[in-house]
């Protein structure tokens, strides 16, 4: 009875720890965010600088309301180019990259042509980009989609490489044919390098949205945050332009926190990464 | 119950040779016929070509001159005995991302048998390692010991007439490999499966084999070959009986021997 009682009583206390833990790891960086929100108000009030050149965050906060209707509709076209160029490299780059470790010759064939796509400035090819293309939405896509491309092909072409020679030896013995090979092992093998893509070409994707737009430029109904935000230094609107940012950075995190989740979600259970370490 | 003899063989090596793309030599002019219920250990130094030969018996990779044949077993299209040899790895070399069951699974699943027609095969082969508690665990929940009991199941679940092991239980403690050997000595009588076993160990092919072929590096040939047979069974009691002493003492003068051959033949 009594290792019965003790042990419910550790398994509470684990419990007990855990939540603990978790309300500790949202907290502690709220508090962090709430505390430079008031030096910045208070930096700002005590200094005195006008609000066209640094508004608080009061001033941001009433600009992201009272331009709502402006923001909202921007925010939405960049989240639609960020989301298809991500959907687009993922496709892409995992059927691409599965391609290329069938043979040897076909990824010395193509690599470095994926590699030059990779190491040439973004910026730099927009403008061909923007001549070539029939739209100019269509141009922010693809210059976003060949920055999202490369760390998921590359993450993905390691992955699929890195697989344990004994498991493949272990293929080989049981009969498996080259799909069988693929599906039950080189995959699910490569899964934590395709996952470490994923976060990166999550980020990327929505920093050459941005960075494609600047390059690119939009007017009108099709324009995304990035343009709002130039417009904004234009007219000297600042506030605008802190709420335009911060749209762009939650924006960036929701980004982070979704393919953060969708990597527990397939690792947790087995992989080393995933799981809490305990000694 | 098991047999010798090379009328019986269920895989015969002929002048077998294995040149690697390095230079080195690993083996020489083999020459082994494995008859059916055997159980034979590979014993020898490192690099004398042991885990070479046993790789070629499992038709992973091809000898540079001499054949591997496989007399009774099912051949597929290209002439290897795909589906009928089990082997176990010196790790364990399971799937992280799946259970105990499902790498257990692994081989009927290429084979094309679902899940719910497998499961019963499954059951049985973790319950033939005492892990049938353990099915739905993943490796990183379990002990070494128990990996490579999954390890064993995966090999034995499809029923194969040959079972490959290639040192397994080097890396565990003296405890664990002292059950694992009983429980590998155990299965070979119930399922009657032919047994090749790979170790650097005197006292592990004193203990578990029938029949004990020591080979000599560098390179690498069989040094002796010679039966070891014992008229009391293999358990807790025989490992400090005269008997287990005199085999043991029997492979380790075998090994001493193919050892100072490799040295002088080096030298």
């Amino acid at each position: 009875m009594t290792d019965i009682a003790s042990d419910a009583d550790n398994k509470a206390a684990a419990r007990h720890r855990r939540i603990i833990d978790w309300a500790l790891r949202i907290a502690i960086p709220v508090g962090l965010i709430v505390v430079l929100l008031i030096v910045w108000s208070v930096g700002v009030q005590v200094s005195g600088v006008p609000h066209y050149i640094l508004p608080g965050p009061g001033a941001v906060g009433e600009s992201l309301v009272k331009d709502w209707p402006t923001l909202w509709p921007a925010l939405l076209v960049t989240l639609k180019i960020t989301l298809m160029a991500l959907g687009l490299a993922l496709v892409g780059g995992v059927a691409f990259a599965m391609l290329l470790v069938q043979s040897r010759w076909t990824e010395y064939a193509f690599y470095p042509v994926a590699v030059i796509l990779q190491v040439t400035p973004i910026v730099a090819i927009a403008p061909l980009i923007l001549i070539y293309a029939p739209s100019t939405q269509v141009a922010l896509l693809i210059c976003a989609f060949l920055v999202a491309f490369f760390p998921i092909l590359s993450n993905m072409v390691q992955g699929l490489k890195s697989v344990d020679h004994n498991l493949l030896n272990l293929m080989e013995l049981n009969g498996a044919t080259r799909w069988q090979t693929m599906r039950y092992l080189k995959i699910p093998a490569a899964m934590p390098y395709f996952l470490t893509g994923l976060r990166i070409g999550g980020g990327l994707s929505l920093i050459a949205a941005v960075v494609a737009e600047f390059a690119a430029g939009s007017a009108g109904a099709g324009s995304g945050l990035a343009f709002r935000l130039l417009e904004s230094q234009f007219r000297l609107n600042i506030p605008r332009l802190f709420a335009a940012l911060l749209l762009l950075s939650l924006l960036g995190i929701a980004i982070f926190a979704v393919t953060s989740f969708i990597s527990w979600l397939l690792l947790h259970r087995w992989h080393e990464s995933s799981v809490r370490r305990e000694n | 119950m098991p047999q010798d003899g090379t009328e019986n063989s269920v895989v015969r090596l002929r002048r077998v040779s294995k040149l690697f793309s390095n230079g080195t030599l690993a083996l020489d002019g083999v020459d082994l016929d494995i008859g059916a219920g055997e159980f034979v250990s590979l014993l020898g130094p490192s690099g004398c070509g042991k885990s070479t030969a046993l790789r070629l018996i499992a038709s992973l990779g091809d000898p540079t001159k001499g054949r591997v044949d496989w007399p009774k077993l099912p051949l597929d299209r290209h002439g290897k005995p795909v589906g009928s040899v089990g082997f176990i790895f010196q790790e364990p070399t399971l799937m992280p991302w799946r259970t105990a069951a499902d790498n257990v699974y692994l081989p009927l699943q290429l084979a094309g048998i679902s899940r719910a027609a497998a499961q019963q095969r499954i059951e049985a082969a973790l319950s033939q390692v005492n892990l049938a508690k353990f099915a739905g665990s993943y490796p990183r929940e379990l002990s070494g010991g128990m990996k490579m009991r999954v390890s064993i199941a995966r090999a034995l679940v499809t029923g194969p007439k040959l079972l490959l092991m290639d040192e397994p239980f080097a890396a565990l403690d003296e405890i664990s490999r002292q059950k694992l050997n009983d429980d590998v000595r155990r299965l070979w009588r119930e399922t009657g499966v032919t047994v090749v076993f790979v170790t650097h160990s005197a006292f592990e092919a004193a203990y578990l084999s029938n029949r004990v072929v020591v080979m000599s590096a560098h390179p690498g040939r069989i040094h002796s070959d010679f039966p070891l047979v014992t008229a009391r069974e293999r358990d807790a009691f025989y490992r400090t009986s005269e008997d287990y002493r005199l085999a043991c003492d029997k492979v380790s003068h075998a090994l001493h021997d193919a050892m100072a051959t490799a040295g002088g033949a080096h030298d």
